[in-house]
């Protein structure tokens, strides 16, 4: 598989609410199988900017999607309400009627557990309400609704809370195990540096505009962080030397 | 019970084809959380039906023409801001029932408020089944990007829903239905006919379903029932239909889930 395709180009992007520049001047590109972070204080645009690559929302500049792939979107956050009637199965069937496919897909993302048959306990899942479910399962139930139409690429804007913190490493893990099954290319919103140096081979900085581009080693110094999140980035690195 | 008459039977019929409506279509008002506008926006149709009588047009076509604009309103008022204007729709639509209260014949007003299916004809019950009928069509189009945007708007658009659009088509058959049902309930409480079914049906269901299926079914129950009932003791059938949905509901609450 060719893994220097090019598969986005984003050339002088520029978003603006109103009068209000949301995000000026980036310029970026991806390749196939890529694993692009894009991190950035709160506020700084990076939904705006998946946002902009899903073309919701108008921009001005460049962007190029190679023709004919498929995206998928894993928002931050849903505002489902308990009271919400809606299951897992029928959130599942506004995509796909194939229930043998919605259960495969639900097992690759793990759910599971050690006292039932995986198929047993997707089953069970698909009967309960879709606001009844945990922030761990709920991420999961989107990412496995995300993959179920066979995407190209992911775009995955990570939750700043709601997933729990045992929780949150197996998300990375699972993630990166579907791009290797699938062949994904992945685009990841990260408020955690520590996943970033992990699971990404690109990272872009923005804050309203690009700060810095390039591989995570080399190009998030302390330079680099102190002017995207100042004070803030010392302690994001200190808090994920401990192990949870 | 006494022997079901002819204009019983038709007017049995309108009722049952209005509540099945109301009650499905309010299943998703609930969904979007516009249960208010779904009860304020009503009171619109009044100066519609005032203007329809005195140039002497069926009222079902001014009533659907003041609540096609108002619709229009809430859709420009949706796509500008996410927060429900509530206020503003409030306001209007009192001055616009007020305004209506004014220029209704006073002959006419009390049907126009509460409703009255005494002179249902054939034809009324023809075209309010062919219209039930067309919104069902048109609900089983897009429920699923209408369920979606209810989830998220940005998940529904990212998988090639046109929110707009179907919000749209939505609010416009909020529209028809409303329009279609002034003829049993009336301005007034037309809006409790298609929440309170669905305020019903929502209390005991899990799935989206059940719930869309049970909030028609209610509804049609209330036409059903309440028309009955209204018949047997010589009383207004609009009230009883409306009264009736909320006996169901009260059941409903038994059994919440």
């Amino acid at each position: 598989m060719a893994h220097n395709e090019t598969i986005l180009t984003v050339e002088n992007l520029g978003v603006k609410f109103d009068e209000n520049e949301v995000l000026k001047n980036l310029g970026f590109f991806v390749q196939k199988g890529d694993v692009l972070a894009i991190i950035g204080p709160n506020g700084s645009g990076k939904s705006v900017l998946f946002r902009a690559l899903l073309g919701l929302v108008p921009y001005s500049g460049k962007i190029n999607w190679a023709k004919g792939l498929k995206l998928s979107y894993v928002p931050q956050k849903l505002n489902i309400d308990k009271e919400l009637p809606l299951s897992v199965g029928e959130f599942f069937r506004i995509k796909s009627k194939d229930q043998g496919k919605i259960v495969s897909v639900l097992n690759s993302v793990g759910i599971s557990d050690e006292n039932h048959e995986q198929d047993h306990l997707a089953r069970h899942l698909l009967k309960q309400r879709l606001g009844w479910l945990s922030g761990g399962q709920l991420q999961r139930v989107l990412i496995a609704w995300a993959v179920l139409d066979d995407p190209d690429v992911l775009l995955f804007d990570e939750p700043t809370s709601g997933i729990d913190i045992g929780g949150e490493e197996t998300i990375y893990n699972l993630l990166r195990k579907l791009k290797e099954e699938r062949n994904l290319t992945m685009l990841l919103i990260s408020h955690d540096l520590n996943i970033v140096y992990k699971y990404a081979n690109n990272v872009i900085c923005i804050n309203k505009e690009m700060t810095c581009y390039g591989i995570p080693s080399e190009v998030l110094d302390p330079a680099a962080l102190t002017k995207l999140y100042g004070g803030e980035a010392s302690f994001y690195k200190h808090e994920h030397g401990h192990h949870h | 019970m006494g022997i079901i008459t002819e204009p019983l039977l038709l007017q049995l019929m309108v009722g049952v084809l209005i509540g099945l409506g109301a009650g499905y279509l309010g299943s998703f008002m609930i969904l979007k959380r516009m249960s208010l506008v779904g009860d304020v926006i009503s009171h619109v149709a009044l100066p519609g039906i005032a203007i329809a009588l005195l140039f002497e047009v069926n009222p079902f076509f001014g009533a659907f023409g003041a609540l096609f604009l108002a619709v229009l309103g809430i859709w420009f008022l949706e796509r500008k801001t996410e927060i429900p204007s509530e206020t503003l729709v409030g306001i209007f639509f009192a001055l616009s029932l007020a305004v209506g209260i004014l220029i209704t014949p006073q002959t006419e007003l009390l049907e126009a408020l509460f409703g009255d299916i005494a002179e249902i004809a054939l034809l009324d019950v023809l075209l309010t089944g062919i219209l039930t009928a067309v919104m069902l069509f048109i609900m089983a189009k897009i429920y699923r990007g209408l369920t979606l945007s209810v989830i998220s708007k940005e998940l529904a658009q990212s998988t090639g829903v046109n929110v707009s659009k179907t919000s749209f088509l939505f609010l416009l058959m909020v529209a028809l239905v409303v329009a279609l049902g002034l003829q049993v309930t009336g301005t007034f409480l037309m809006g409790a006919l298609v929440i309170i079914p669905a305020a019903a049906a929502k209390n005991i269901s899990l799935n989206l379903s059940r719930y869309t299926m049970l909030s028609g079914i209610f509804g049609a129950i209330s036409g059903l029932g309440g028309i009955l009932i209204a018949t047997r003791f010589g009383l207004h059938p609009g009230p009883i239909v409306v009264l009736t949905s909320g006996v169901i509901f009260l059941i409903t609450l038994l059994f919440k889930k």
